[in-house]
């Protein structure tokens, strides 16, 4: 009984300062062991030569199989590191386009007729089907023989172009299927970011003259800047994370010409014919590397926005 | 009441206990879902289970994609008692890391070494056997006797014929060769064929086992002979799958095929039939090569994590019996391993074995004669290959880069 | 508003948008329409070239039922749900946790906390695959829906912590410090005063995260291999294989691999919306 008393006391007393980590204790735990440790368990890795086999398990890695940075070393000399690099950037460069796009089919449906709203779901569907099934569509629409596009490609110029058999255009091909979700992804942000926008402010702007484009880019867009920043953060983490069309659309194919960070490790570390997983995981490091650039530059805008509010 | 519960209680007890090898059971992981080898595979294990009364075989069927990562896993984590696998360099990684048990018992007992003479090498490792083969088929030139006849062309005797008839296909616009790469791996046999046609055998094995540089003149040479027909391939090959090449063969947009025997059903669904659909040997390149052959095999082993290891060997010495060979073939529709086992009268099966038999060597393909990062590296190298061959210094550069790593 | 609302311009600029709308969707949706077309197309029709024109009978039901006779579909959906379900359920649960720690209590190290959960959101999967599939085949549950869920939970408790963190925050805390006055035990808060108003912030959760883990490919191949445990998605790659050209069977998979995320959508579109442009409008 007294010590039932003790343990109340202890709990009421320190009862703030405990809580929150009990509530935080599930989801921390999970957390930690499948997102924070995996992390530094791949960087460790990448210091190893190692195929999952011997030995079975992380653990097991002894002096025997440490390369230091030999796996590094290797990437430097490695054709595909510099093409999947390359494409990388193409994804990122391009993938941007998503942002205006979404921009401009935004102010397009932005309107109040009858019906504006199935419009709108509609146009915001792609982005609800997986990227597999987005992935097949597009295959079936370049394919040499009957796709749509193909098609239509062999009736203007008359040649037969084959996108995804195009070393040149194959990568161009696989992201305008992913740009695809991710316009509409943008659409609906700026759909919500234009709904919100103050309407005084507006109609003084317009009483001042201001019109169209002018209108736009000096009374529009600055409040828009917290939906251009998602659409931006989205976009940017998408095409670094450019998977799923890569491996649905062409496996990486033609002779490699489409490769991506993601991809390559996939192929060289968890693939059919790829079980090197100590230089896996180092393209994954390079990769999480780049990605660190962009987080640190989220985070930190996140914090500035945390310290303001 | 009770009574229903108990008997519920001995029911469950007894499908746990099923669930977990015992004495007279073994564990058997495999990955034949298509029809014709999961019914193969069924008989098979039907008459083993006749031929063993003490012994039940549990059967996990894998997915034929996803078996080839989950070997990987259940080999070292949860193996059963016999897995199925490949021939050649496929099962040196998994040998070298001590995950399959040593058979050579199992070959001796039963005199394997002279029955299935003609794939020991492929099951030879350090001097030990490690498993044992079931069935192979052949590789070789489909071809449509239609196409031939309208371009007005005969079979080719050797490959300078092959290369002068290729000139003739395209006068009457017609794909003088087809082949579907979106998976990569059918320009390997092209590959394996030129080169062993051109270089032989044994220098063939030597550049798959890493022995040979790809940037040797010889394997120059090789690339040269395929130069002279790439100009006659089907466009975008590397789009198409081999199945989407196979429909340009049969409606005869497409003269010839280098594919193994499994496609003769495609193409017999395409509308072809055994009076229009040929077959020939790979012509003769450089003249007095011995002839060799690629004949993929598929193999039964025991891992060493097995845990009724006597069983499993019984299973294995069944599975060499020319009797199960026989019966299992006959509904694989390929070739039996064992030489004293009857072949099927199927006229293609029928020109496999005489081509087979009469070979010099065997080659296992190339995805499972060289290693798996190799082969992924040397099949992108062809696929680039047949697009761009003016490519094709920088192609070989970029193989022995990646051969200096993979046999390092 | 902006731009101008339409109903204040000519007539016939009224008229011209109106046209110009379905149009724009149909050209929008054009390669959703055409494998609509296709998967309801007799194979008779692809055998004779005849792709794009109107099919010449209407064989969805062949193909349709043919997909689900002879392939794993129907095991692959169940397992999408196996896979789906417990996770959304998991990870919402665990996140009004943790999102109620980060929102409610001042502490030192809540930012630290927060932007750990942040950061790991975005990082690549590729970096994790390795370790989590070692771990996953160490506590044996590679190869299984249960490995996969466990997984997802704890990736999306990431998104999810986030999004509710900012969600409680948010909200009145006046009601909280009035409940603490009265001595109310901290958990109670939680489940009677906070949880409650949580309540359209889950609903839109939900609905992110089903949609999420149902589209997920990258861990449907690498943590799954039996077509017992294979998501659709991971599936939808193998029907690709086994039908090749058989395009009318690979667009009714597709059809039937993409409905209930859509279904989800059209069902729950206000929350869904709300969940995908939270912080959108301010910030």
């Amino acid at each position: 009984m007294a010590q039932q008393a003790v343990h109340n006391s202890f709990w009421k007393t320190n009862q703030k300062a405990l809580a929150p980590w009990l509530f935080l204790a599930p989801g921390m735990i999970m957390f930690l062991v499948y997102v924070i440790f995996p992390i530094i368990e791949s960087i460790y890795i990448s210091f190893f030569n190692w195929d999952g086999l011997a030995p079975a398990h992380i653990s097991q890695l002894t002096s025997k199989e440490y390369v230091g940075l030999g796996n590094y070393r290797d990437l430097l000399d490695d054709d595909s590191f510099y093409t999947s690099l390359w494409n990388n950037l193409k994804w990122l460069v391009l993938y941007m386009l998503a942002v205006p796009i979404g921009l401009f089919v935004a102010l397009f449906l932005n309107q109040k007729v009858p019906g504006i709203r199935l419009y709108k779901s509609l146009f915001f569907f792609p982005f609800v089907i997986s990227q597999v099934v987005v992935g097949l569509l597009f295959s079936w629409f370049y394919a040499p023989g009957f796709g749509p596009l193909y098609a239509i490609i062999k009736s203007i110029t008359g040649s037969e172009t084959a996108i995804l058999a195009s070393d040149t255009m194959a990568t161009y091909g696989i992201i305008l299927a992913g740009l695809w979700p991710q316009t509409a992804y943008c659409m609906i942000l700026y759909l919500t970011g234009l709904n919100n926008i103050n309407p005084e402010q507006v109609e003084a702007a317009r009483m001042d003259g201001a019109r169209g484009l002018t209108l736009l880019w000096n009374i529009i867009l600055p409040q828009l800047r917290p939906a251009t920043f998602i659409a931006i953060v989205v976009t940017v983490i998408g095409s670094l994370r450019s998977f799923d069309l890569v491996s649905i659309m062409t496996g990486g194919g033609p002779y490699g010409s489409t490769r991506v960070l993601s991809y390559f490790m996939f192929e060289q570390a968890l693939s059919e014919y790829g079980t090197a997983m100590g230089y896996g995981a180092a393209i994954a490091f390079v990769l999480f590397a780049i990605m660190m650039i962009f987080i640190s530059f989220f985070i930190y805008r996140m914090l500035q926005q945390e310290r303001n509010s | 009441m009770k009574y229903m519960k108990t008997l519920a209680g001995l029911a469950l007890g007894l499908a746990l206990s099923a669930s977990t090898a015992m004495a007279g059971e073994i564990v058997l992981n495999s990955d034949q879902t298509d029809p014709a080898p999961k019914k193969a595979m069924e008989e098979l294990i039907a008459g083993f289970e006749k031929a063993n009364p003490d012994v039940k075989v549990k059967w996990n069927n894998i997915d034929h994609e996803g078996y080839k990562a989950a070997i990987r896993n259940f080999l070292t984590a949860d193996a059963p008692d016999v897995a199925a696998w490949y021939a050649g360099n496929r099962m040196a990684p998994f040998v070298k890391a001590g995950l399959f048990e040593d058979v050579s018992d199992v070959w001796k007992d039963n005199g394997l070494d002279e029955q299935l003479k003609s794939a020991a090498a492929s099951m030879t490792i350090d001097g030990k056997k490690w498993g044992v083969p079931y069935t192979y088929y052949q590789w070789g030139i489909y071809y449509n006797k239609d196409v031939y006849k309208k371009a007005g062309v005969s079979e080719p005797k050797n490959w300078a014929e092959f290369v002068a008839n290729c000139e003739k296909f395209k006068a009457a616009g017609i794909d003088c060769l087809t082949t579907g790469t979106k998976a990569l791996w059918p320009g390997a046999g092209i590959f394996d064929y030129i080169d062993m046609r051109t270089n032989g055998y044994e220098f063939h094995m030597d550049l798959t086992a890493g022995k040979v540089k790809w940037t040797d003149p010889k394997v120059k040479a090789a690339f040269a002979e395929w130069a002279k027909i790439t100009p006659y391939i089907s466009a975008n090959a590397a789009a198409i799958d081999w199945q989407d090449a196979a429909a340009l063969l049969s409606q005869g947009k497409a003269a010839n095929y280098v594919m193994g025997n499994f496609a003769v059903d495609t193409f017999k669904k395409g509308g072809m039939t055994n009076d229009n659909l040929g077959f020939m040997l790979f012509p003769e390149i450089t003249a007095g090569i011995p002839r060799a052959e690629e004949a993929p095999t598929d193999t039964f082993h025991i891992p060493s994590g097995a845990k009724n290891k006597a069983d499993a060997k019984k299973f294995l010495a069944y599975l060499a019996s020319a009797d199960a060979q026989t019966a299992m073939n006959k509904t694989l529709g390929q070739l039996p391993v064992n030489n004293k086992a009857t072949v099927g009268d199927d006229p293609f099966i029928q020109a496999g074995f005489k081509e087979l038999s009469s070979a010099y060597a065997l080659a296992q393909f190339f995805d499972r004669d060289a290693p798996a990062d190799m082969a992924k590296a040397g099949m992108e190298g062809f696929q680039e290959f047949m697009a761009k061959p003016e490519n094709i210094d920088a192609i070989l550069a970029r193989l022995q880069k990646v051969a200096d790593k993979v046999y390092k | 508003m902006f731009p101008k609302p339409i109903e204040k311009s000519a007539p016939w600029v009224q008229t011209a948008y109106k046209l110009t709308l379905p149009i724009a969707l149909i050209l929008w949706l054009l390669p959703l329409i055409g494998i609509a077309m296709t998967s309801v197309r007799p194979a008779a029709d692809l055998a004779a070239g005849n792709y794009f024109g109107m099919p010449s009978g209407f064989a969805g039901v062949e193909n349709y039922s043919a997909v689900f006779k002879n392939s794993n579909i129907g095991y692959y959906i169940l397992n999408s749900f196996k896979v789906t379900l417990p996770t959304v359920f998991f990870a919402v649960g665990l996140s009004c946790l943790s999102g109620f720690a980060l929102a409610i209590y001042k502490f030192k190290s809540n930012l630290i906390v927060f932007f750990m959960f942040v950061a790991g959101n975005f990082v690549p999967f590729q970096i994790l695959a390795i370790p989590v599939r070692d771990l996953s085949v160490q506590l044996g549950l590679y190869n299984t829906t249960m490995g996969l869920v466990m997984f997802h939970v704890a990736f999306q408790t990431g998104f999810c912590t986030l999004f509710m963190r900012n969600f409680i925050k948010s909200l009145p805390f006046a009601l909280v410090e009035s409940a603490r006055v009265e001595g109310v035990s901290e958990f109670k808060i939680f489940w009677h005063i906070v949880l409650p108003l949580m309540r359209p912030a889950i609903a839109a959760l939900s609905v992110l995260v089903f949609t999420f883990i149902w589209n997920d490919y990258f861990w449907a191949t690498v943590m799954a291999q039996d077509a017992s445990v294979k998501p659709v998605t991971a599936g939808m790659n193998e029907l690709k294989g086994q039908y090749k050209v058989a395009w009318e069977l690979i667009s009714a998979a597709s059809i039937i691999a993409a409905l209930p995320p859509v279904a989800m959508f059209f069902l729950m579109q206000k929350h869904f919306i709300a969940g995908l442009t939270l912080g959108a409008t301010k910030g």
